[in-house]
């Protein structure tokens, strides 16, 4: 008897792993270019591989996602999609998009560094790009985001619009790449207001993959912080950020998004009533305009700063929450832009 | 008496194979519902195994299951469940590339004494789910979870406190300081299938002799089945339950040896994730039996490699992270069906005789 309970507690446990590797839900996985679309087809095969969690997110991977729709309506391309549930899967996905005819391919995320080094070695006549990382080879385009600058400018716009001085930021796992939206978050704040309070607090260390979905976890920290006097809080730490949403709705205080415009993704009035700005990363400019390259027959690669000069990175509008300090905001960014403020990359 | 475990060996591989033959019926039914073709799905899955490619890919992601799936089946048999195998693991890891980068020496003993440290640093972390477990009575579901917890936070911290070496090219991957090539495991078939595959199936021979062909194996099977009889003739279950957490503790060390010394050759965030946890599904399927591991093992390595083809088609990757969720679950239903049913069929067998002695008496 004893026996059996723990057969079934095993099988459980088993299977409660698998659910939580299989988080996130798909849409279709290939694009092709609507009936209604004027770009006739070009005969081009572009793919895009996302990383573990990939598509549904709400934020990154879905704003890379948005890049290639562009890329299928507006120019013809056919866009193959592979998501990758374990580690050997992200160079088993770039080969299998390379050898099925691809001729541009968009690594999204900085794990695909080795794996596209590797593969793009052994596929010369094959454009490849990658998002968050540099891959030093003469046919891979390496997107870079300077997320510090537009975290600068979200957290000016937070200390203008925070009434008791007390802001949070969340992250999701501890890594460089997030610590760089802290450190333009906070030194946006204090460049407005030097006495400002940020409270910090990150879901995960890195390596832990739930710190990108762990809704409640976001949800709790924000609500104390929310409770403690905080009236503002930045989440970068992609699905999570919906618990921040979630808090600032029933406390009646603001949240601010990243990497896509939540106020558009989200589409939930409550919601829209609470998201101040997003801090937007366009990845869906970086993977459409390698795509476009592509197609234009622009295979060379180099690295591709996205930074405030060229709008890859910004804060959004929508809602017009910041309509009476947007003045502050874009002489702020103007001065980044011509390098009088430094923006740190480390907090 | 030969005969019967025969018997008993393919009622076992039976249910398996009816447990796939259903959770592939399911899926079926699945994809059905979802408007996808599971012809077209399970010739795209099936026909996949013609790439030689797919192949070695399958071999090479059967390796680290093997030894995972081998460090909880050691745990099973002493009626252990060990399911901090990825926390030993990523213990390892970390200690491995840290310590393997630090010396020289000539290359095959640079290798073994990576897989020397691995082995030992898992150990160690599954020592303390064990002491915990002989001293306080901790159930070690609870603790090895916990010190999963652990592991992982700790891990992150030491990489990023002291052993991280920023990339030269500013990129965001940071790693560990590259081990000397001295160190780094051959590969088979270049950059597709690594040599830890012989480690792996060297380690389910040695789990094998280990558990059935020696005296530790017969105390510590009898000690898992029943802790009170076998303590009765002199075997201690406190030292049966630590020498075989620290078994299963030493293989979780190897287990992410074939991402570390086989391919990536330094520390990474992420490397290896869930190798440690996949294995626990891949140790129920193969019912703790090395033969039975060394298949599953290949089954997920293969789903696993073929899943991407899948997707190229249209059908989601999550088809086959259930398929194989629905296979595990098959196996413990079906299995109890079928335990139930050959326990019945002996009792009846049983009855026979007693009855066939009774009338000749």
């Amino acid at each position: 008897m004893r026996k059996n309970a723990r057969l079934l507690a095993v099988s459980i446990a088993a299977l409660s792993l698998f659910a939580a590797a299989c988080g996130g839900d798909d849409k279709g996985t290939t694009t092709e270019a609507p009936a209604g679309s004027n770009a006739p087809a070009s005969g081009i095969i572009a793919g895009v591989a996302y990383d573990t969690g990939g598509r549904g997110d709400g934020t990154f991977n879905d704003s890379a996602a948005k890049g290639g729709e562009q890329a299928a309506s507006e120019l013809g391309v056919e866009i193959k999609e592979l998501e990758a549930n374990v580690d050997e899967d992200r160079k088993a996905n770039l080969e299998l998009l390379a050898g099925d005819g691809a001729q541009v391919i968009v690594g999204v995320g900085f794990m695909f560094t080795d794996p596209m080094t590797e593969v793009a070695a052994a596929n010369p006549d094959i454009h490849f790009g990658i998002v968050d990382s540099v891959v030093d080879a003469p046919n891979v385009s390496s997107l870079l985001f300077a997320a510090n600058q537009g975290s600068f400018l979200v957290g000016a716009a937070a200390a203008l619009k925070s009434t008791t001085g007390h802001i949070g930021f969340i992250g999701g796992q501890e890594i460089d790449l997030i610590k760089e939206f802290e450190a333009g978050y906070t030194a946006g704040a204090k460049y407005v207001n030097p006495d400002i309070v940020v409270d910090v607090k990150y879901l995960g260390p890195a390596g832990d993959n739930s710190a990108w979905g762990n809704v409640a976890g976001a949800k709790e920290i924000a609500a104390g912080w929310y409770a403690a006097g905080a009236d503002i809080i930045y989440t970068a730490a992609g699905g999570s950020g919906a618990g921040t949403i979630e808090a600032a709705e029933e406390a009646g205080k603001w949240a601010i998004g990243v990497d896509s415009d939540q106020y558009l993704t989200s589409g939930d009035p409550k919601a829209q009533a609470v998201i101040l700005t997003s801090m937007v990363k366009r990845v869906d400019v970086a993977v459409f305009e390698t795509i476009k390259a592509s197609v234009n027959g622009d295979t060379t690669g180099g690295i591709k700063m996205f930074d405030l000069s060229n709008d890859g990175v910004g804060y959004a509008t929508s809602g017009g929450y910041l309509d009476d300090v947007k003045d502050k905001l874009d002489a702020i960014k103007a001065d980044i832009v011509a390098g009088k403020i430094e923006v740190p990359t480390k907090p | 008496m030969k005969n019967q475990r025969l018997q008993r060996m393919l009622v076992t591989s039976a249910s398996s194979l009816l447990a796939v033959f259903v959770a592939l019926c399911i899926c079926a039914v699945i994809l059905l519902i979802t408007g996808k073709d599971p012809i077209e799905a399970y010739k795209t899955l099936f026909g996949a195994a013609g790439d030689t490619k797919v192949l070695q890919g399958a071999l090479n992601r059967a390796t680290p299951l093997m030894i995972s799936a081998s460090a909880v089946a050691i745990g099973f048999k002493m009626n252990l469940f060990n399911i901090g195998v990825e926390g030993q693991m990523r213990v390892s890891l970390l200690a491995t590339a840290v310590a393997g980068a630090a010396i020289h020496l000539p290359a095959p003993i640079h290798v073994l004494f990576c897989l020397v440290v691995a082995m030992a640093t898992g150990a160690l972390w599954a020592a303390f789910a064990g002491w915990l477990k002989v001293k306080r009575g901790v159930n070690e579901v609870i603790s090895t979870i916990m010190l999963n917890f652990v592991a992982l936070s700790l891990v992150a911290w030491a990489f990023d406190a002291f052993f991280r070496v920023d990339s030269a090219t500013g990129s965001l991957l940071v790693k560990t300081k590259e081990l000397p090539s001295s160190a780094w495991f051959p590969d088979i078939v270049d950059r597709r299938l690594n040599g830890m595959f012989f480690v792996a199936v060297l380690v389910l021979v040695l789990f094998y002799v280990l558990v059935w062909k020696t005296k530790f194996g017969f105390q510590l099977r009898a000690s898992g089945a029943n802790p009170g009889a076998s303590r009765v003739t002199g075997v201690n279950p406190k030292r049966m339950i630590m020498i075989s957490m620290l078994l299963s503790g030493a293989l979780a060390g190897l287990v992410g040896m074939r991402s570390l010394l086989g391919d990536v050759h330094a520390y990474q965030n992420n490397l290896a994730e869930q190798q440690g946890f996949n294995g626990i599904a891949v140790a129920l399927l193969g019912r703790n039996h090395p033969l039975g591991i060394f298949i599953s093992a290949l089954l997920f390595g293969y789903l696993g490699e073929a899943s991407g083809r899948l997707q190229l088609i249209d059908i989601p990757k999550e088809i086959t992270t259930i398929m194989t969720g629905i296979i595990v679950l098959a196996v413990v239903i079906i299995n109890e069906a079928v335990k139930r049913w050959d326990d019945r069929r002996i009792q009846h067998k049983a009855a026979l005789a007693l009855e066939a002695v009774a009338v000749a008496a």
